[in-house]
């Protein structure tokens, strides 16, 4: 549906997208991902037809549209400032891309009555935008995006403006939406968040390119480099070298922990690579993934480690523990708060036991 | 509790908030004090005398007897059809002359607003440039540009391209010419400092729903740039209306101002009485803009907040 081809951007000679390749599907909710800087605005601003590519082409519904503009294109653009018109009322500001279609008025009325039903706002049609909240501001700036119907809408940065709680509902109403409508949506989003609970694919960028594309499990638990696997989630990144292989197994050494870890190399995503004897090798594991406890844990396909707590966060629903080892490094811990007890089980400055499933470990590209 | 302390707030501010009333202060000493003088002369009768105005208050051996006004003098501007007709030439040529600055200044504005900051301050600085030379001398200089023995008509004549001089000067054109020419600057730093602020998101959000460049500059640059135009041309209008320099020097003796005519009642009638009715009435012809203006302003500041 969407197919962006080898696109490149550069500005005053600094590389903003560096040859991104995409597909996305008709009906899709799609997330690019990346931190400030890494290029994911000017694509989605390439996208809407704002900035010209440098190089490569973008196509919707085989339709070649690098060099239409913006107001030729069957895309609308949802701006992270809203970009709500402020002399206009809400009804002016939905239906302003009909007008620019030369629909009849009495068309113009139907479709802005229906798009302000479909967000909620009917009453409010004949304010102006300085008179609402900014989640009501929101959802004019997705009506008005939206009434066009065109075939790829792009939001950026959604939900940036709302505050967490409005936030949190928002993303449910916005991925309805979608389902409802099935619009082809592109959010993007520096907010990994944001883009697991809303998107059915995450693209993530890095410095102008893909560094990885997937669903939000595969990100989050197969990570394609150290990056995407820092970017998405806590993590803890452990360096160690090979000491011996067998049967899909990759036994090693890792000094900064004083252990002795094994992996799994033959499982879908993890790397392969290089596992000779002698090769260092980067692993790493999400803190959920970590069991602790007080009692020598059963170490049959576990990789176990001893240490101390040093510091502990209690959320209600879960606990995060910074555990350090006799080496001095310090691993991430996260458990849920299963059962109900006002003490906890693990305290500070306890010695636990950490393990963790030897399946469960990632083995990244070095 | 201390009410007072409450009251004034700290000492600060309260410092503040009398420095906050200075510019009534002002307005006080140099707008409505000379405007009472004005109007008292208005309401005398005109005498052959130093001053050349009867006394409003009329001294008795006991004090002051009474008070002596008349509103003579604006009966006579109003019977006398020739002020009638001389305010409406000001108010049509002030107009014009508006128009013109809004149409050349707005482009200009436009065009300084959309460039990078650092070429901004130039162009900013070259718009306000020419205030450094006397207004007096600038309006001089067009003499020489315009005259028949002129710079420009010997430049035309010498190339070859008319054989007979234009008539540049002395006429309405030359003085259109000059009101554009001197209050450009008041058009364009309005314009500019409202232009300046759009949220250029704005003009990306109607292209991206099927504008063209022009059409969202009708839908969204102009309507949200209208207090600019608003101030700018209340800059231009106002002093264009009562403008004596122009007219006076660039214009021909059927140009119609009230400026010439004020002139002409003080210092060649000697006619105090009358020429003050004169100021004062003009001075309630502009005091509807301004106070639209004012009004302007305050929902725009109302909006921004």
């Amino acid at each position: 549906m969407v197919q962006i081809r080898e696109l490149s951007k550069q500005f005053a000679g600094v590389t903003a997208v560096d040859r991104v390749s995409l597909d996305i599907k008709r009906g899709e909710l799609f997330a690019i991902l990346g931190s400030s800087g890494c290029g994911k605005t000017t694509l989605l601003r390439m996208l809407a037809g704002f900035e010209q590519p440098s190089a490569g082409r973008i196509l919707i519904d085989g339709v070649d549209m690098t060099d239409a503009p913006p107001y030729e294109r069957p895309v609308n653009l949802m701006f992270q400032s809203y970009a709500l018109f402020p002399h206009m009322t809400v009804a002016g500001n939905v239906g302003y891309g009909l007008k620019k279609e030369h629909l009849p008025a009495a068309q113009i009325d139907e479709r802005v009555r229906e798009m302000l039903a479909l967000v909620k706002l009917e009453a409010l049609a004949a304010r102006k935008p300085d008179k609402l909240s900014g989640g009501q501001q929101q959802r004019v700036a997705l009506a008005r995006a939206l009434i066009k119907r065109p075939k790829l809408l792009l939001l950026d940065e959604p939900l940036a403006a709302l505050d967490k709680k409005l936030r949190e509902h928002t993303q449910f109403e916005l991925a309805n939406l979608q389902y409802q409508l099935g619009t082809t949506f592109v959010v993007v989003t520096h907010d990994q968040d944001e883009a697991m609970v809303l998107a059915s694919r995450i693209a993530v960028m890095a410095e102008g390119r893909i560094a990885q594309v997937g669903t939000p499990a595969e990100v989050y638990e197969y990570p394609a480099n150290r990056h995407v696997a820092s970017f998405v989630g806590n993590i803890n990144l452990i360096e160690g070298r090979v000491t011996g292989s067998e049967a899909g197994r990759v036994s090693l050494r890792c000094e900064a922990l004083n252990a002795d870890l094994t992996v799994q190399v033959d499982g879908a995503g993890t790397a392969g690579g290089d596992a000779a004897p002698g090769a260092a090798l980067c692993i790493a594991v999400r803190p959920e993934k970590i069991t602790i406890s007080r009692t020598a844990p059963d170490a049959r396909d576990r990789n176990v480690v001893k240490g101390t707590v040093r510091d502990l966060g209690y959320f209600g629903d879960q606990s995060l523990y910074n555990v350090r080892l006799q080496s001095g490094a310090v691993l991430q811990v996260s458990a849920q708060n299963l059962r109900r007890s006002a003490s906890l089980t693990v305290e500070w400055d306890d010695e636990v036991y950490l393990s963790w499933e030897v399946a469960s470990t990632i083995v990244l590209h070095s | 509790m201390n009410h007072d302390a409450n009251k004034y707030g700290p000492p600060t501010q309260r410092w503040l908030r009398r420095a906050v009333r200075l510019p009534y202060l002002w307005l006080l000493l140099f707008f409505l004090a000379p405007f009472l003088i004005i109007f008292k002369i208005s309401i005398a009768d005109p005498i052959v005398a130093q001053p050349p105005f009867t006394a409003l208050l009329v001294w008795g051996a006991h004090g002051i007897q009474g008070i002596r006004a008349t509103v003579e003098n604006y009966a006579f501007l109003f019977r006398d059809s020739y002020y009638g007709i001389i305010y409406l030439s000001s108010l049509k040529m002030a107009a014009i002359g508006t128009l013109l600055s809004l149409l050349l200044g707005y482009p200009m504005a436009y065009f300084i607003a959309r460039q990078p900051p650092r070429r901004r301050q130039i162009l900013l600085l070259a718009v306000i440039l020419p205030f450094w030379i006397s207004f007096l001398l600038r309006i001089y200089a067009w003499i020489g540009l315009l005259g028949n023995h002129g710079v420009i008509n010997h430049f035309l004549m010498s190339v070859g391209i008319i054989h007979q001089p234009l008539t540049m000067l002395y006429n309405d054109f030359a003085v259109y010419l000059g009101i554009v020419y001197s209050y450009l600057p008041f058009m364009i730093l309005p314009l500019y400092s409202n232009l300046e602020r759009l949220n250029l998101d704005l003009l990306d959000a109607a292209a991206d729903l099927g504008a063209r460049p022009w059409r969202a500059f009708v839908d969204v640059t102009l309507p949200l740039s209208i207090p600019g135009i608003v101030g700018g041309c209340l800059l231009v209008f106002i002093p264009a209306v009562g403008e004596f320099t122009i007219p006076a020097l660039l214009g021909g003796a059927d140009t119609l101002m009230i400026g010439r005519v004020l002139w002409d009642e003080f210092f060649v009638s000697r006619d105090w009485p009358v020429a003050s009715a004169v100021s004062v009435v003009l001075l309630l012809l502009l005091i509807a803009p301004i106070v639209w203006f004012q009004h302007l302003q305050n929902r725009e500041l109302e909006a921004t907040r």
